[in-house]
């Protein structure tokens, strides 16, 4: 009898991922669009955390945003404000979006608006600096602080007013067939860089700008292979957010990590997180960097797995081991492994090498506790201090303590109601 | 002669359930084998084990 209701419910889920149409509808700013964004507003990757406990890419994301934000104008000064109670810090998914790494979305900064069409819920997400020395790895020097400030008067204005004559950009064809050029939405997005740039390039070149400053933006969106990432993302985002709420499901709707705790939380079980220490990423290191500089796991970007992209279809992308690590036959058995703990495959994104099977689509916290088989998440790898940004990239999974405080918490709902 | 050794005088096709590793030994010893890919509810987890056959 429970089990029809949590079949029932987890249907409905997963029906609800698949039907969503995630589009790209504008750019706009943080502080205007985003809700509940005050002036002194921080938000974050992962679930909540206070100052306090942030790790070193979180703390010097902070410092980096206050100090865009001319709150504070160093250092020292964004940390005394930081300490003073004075910061509203929340996570990025308490206001629809989500950050990769830090996360760290202030007031000014511009953010992509991505519309889940069938439900007509929105998602948001900022605009990808690149990679290396960046404000989402915990730099903050005075060349991440004019980058950002660039992004603001430039960058966003200009894509911003291409996208008015353009017209709304379908994201979910664009990631579906990313899936088939080697990309797989969260580590690799060569592909689905070089598709935007070739969506809104006619129209860039039509806006008022000087032809200089055009050329500055395609150059930019063309120098960063990640700068669909933070599309992919809110594409993502978008489309978990209407499982938030659905009696009886197991499905996880939300996987985050702050770099100090890995956080999830669950269809069935409404908005409550569900946390553990995050863990260390097993990776690959840039010359001079190894795994005693790295900081646990850390970012938003972990919504593409939970959406059945990313490391769930590292098959798509074999590549990507040269960049996180493993062989081929590894992205192969990680993506095929997924369907151990799935609901459903994916009816849109599709694995070539797995004759076009449907990405594992759905993860169920039974599956999950049951099997031992935890998700699996590519990712980037940030130095544990602040200030220093992106050492590596590699693999990684969410404590298993997650799925199991859920599963738990989901039977005693179940007791309480007299269901069980 | 007794059932055991009528067993092992003939020749072995052997169903391996869960540690991998004595699979390997007999495929590498020429053994007609298949390996089942078992592991206990929750890794043998009591406590997790019982919730899930709650939800059956």
């Amino acid at each position: 009898m429970v089990a029809e209701k949590i079949n029932k419910a987890n249907e409905e889920a997963v029906k609800r991922m698949m039907s969503a149409q995630p589009t790209l509808v504008g750019i706009g700013t943080a502080g205007k669009d985003i809700p509940n964004m005050t002036k002194k507003t921080i938000l974050h990757a992962g679930p909540p955390i206070t100052w306090d406990k942030m790790s070193g890419p979180l703390r010097g994301a902070v410092i980096g945003g206050l100090i865009y934000e001319g709150l504070a104008s160093n250092e020292e000064e964004a940390i005394a404000l930081a300490e003073s109670g004075e910061i509203t810090f929340d996570s990025c998914h308490h206001h629809n979006a989500v950050g990769p790494m830090a996360g760290v979305v202030t007031y000014s900064m511009p953010v992509w608006i991505v519309e889940n069409k069938t439900y007509g819920n929105y998602a948001y997400c900022t605009l990808n600096e690149g990679l290396g020395k960046v404000l989402r790895f915990g730099s903050y020097d005075q060349e991440v602080i004019d980058r950002l400030k660039w992004m603001e008067n430039t960058l966003a204005p200009v894509l911003k007013s291409a996208l008015e004559i353009a017209g709304e950009i379908d994201l979910k064809t664009m990631i579906a067939q990313v899936l088939q050029m080697g990309d797989e939405g969260h580590n690799r997005n060569k592909a689905g860089t070089s598709l935007l740039i070739r969506e809104l390039a006619p129209y860039i070149v039509q806006t008022d700008f000087s032809n200089e400053v055009k050329a500055e933006v395609l150059k930019f969106m063309h120098s960063n292979d990640h700068f669909f990432l933070n599309l992919s993302m809110p594409a993502a985002k978008c489309s978990m957010d209407p499982l938030e709420d659905i009696k009886y499901s197991t499905i996880v709707y939300t996987m985050a990590r702050n770099g100090t705790e890995f956080g999830i939380r669950v269809a069935g079980l409404g908005n409550r997180w569900f946390t553990a220490p995050a863990e260390k990423i097993d990776g690959l290191y840039f010359p001079g960097y190894s795994e005693k500089d790295a900081n646990p796991d850390i970012g938003d970007s972990v919504i593409t797995e939970t959406y059945g992209i990313g490391g769930f279809a590292m098959a798509s992308a074999i590549p990507i081991v040269q960049f996180v690590g493993g062989t081929p036959q590894d992205a192969i058995n990680y993506s095929k492994s997924m369907y151990e703990i799935t609901e459903a495959e994916n009816d849109t994104y599709k694995i070539p090498v797995l004759d076009f099977r449907g990405t594992a689509t759905g993860i169920d916290i039974r599956k999950v506790v049951d099997t031992g088989i935890r998700p699996i998440i590519n990712t980037g790898i940030a130095h544990k201090d602040p200030g220093v940004g992106q050492v590596g990239a590699g693999l990684v999974r969410p404590p298993m303590k997650c799925f199991e405080d859920a599963l738990e918490a989901f039977v005693k709902m179940l007791e309480e109601e007299g269901v069980v | 002669m007794s059932n055991i050794n009528k067993l092992f005088n003939s020749e072995l096709k052997v169903i391996n359930i869960g540690l991998e590793k004595f699979y390997q030994d007999l495929k590498e010893q020429k053994v007609q084998v298949i390996n089942v890919d078992f592991r206990p509810t929750a890794g043998g987890n009591k406590k997790m084990a019982s919730l899930l056959s709650k939800l059956m």
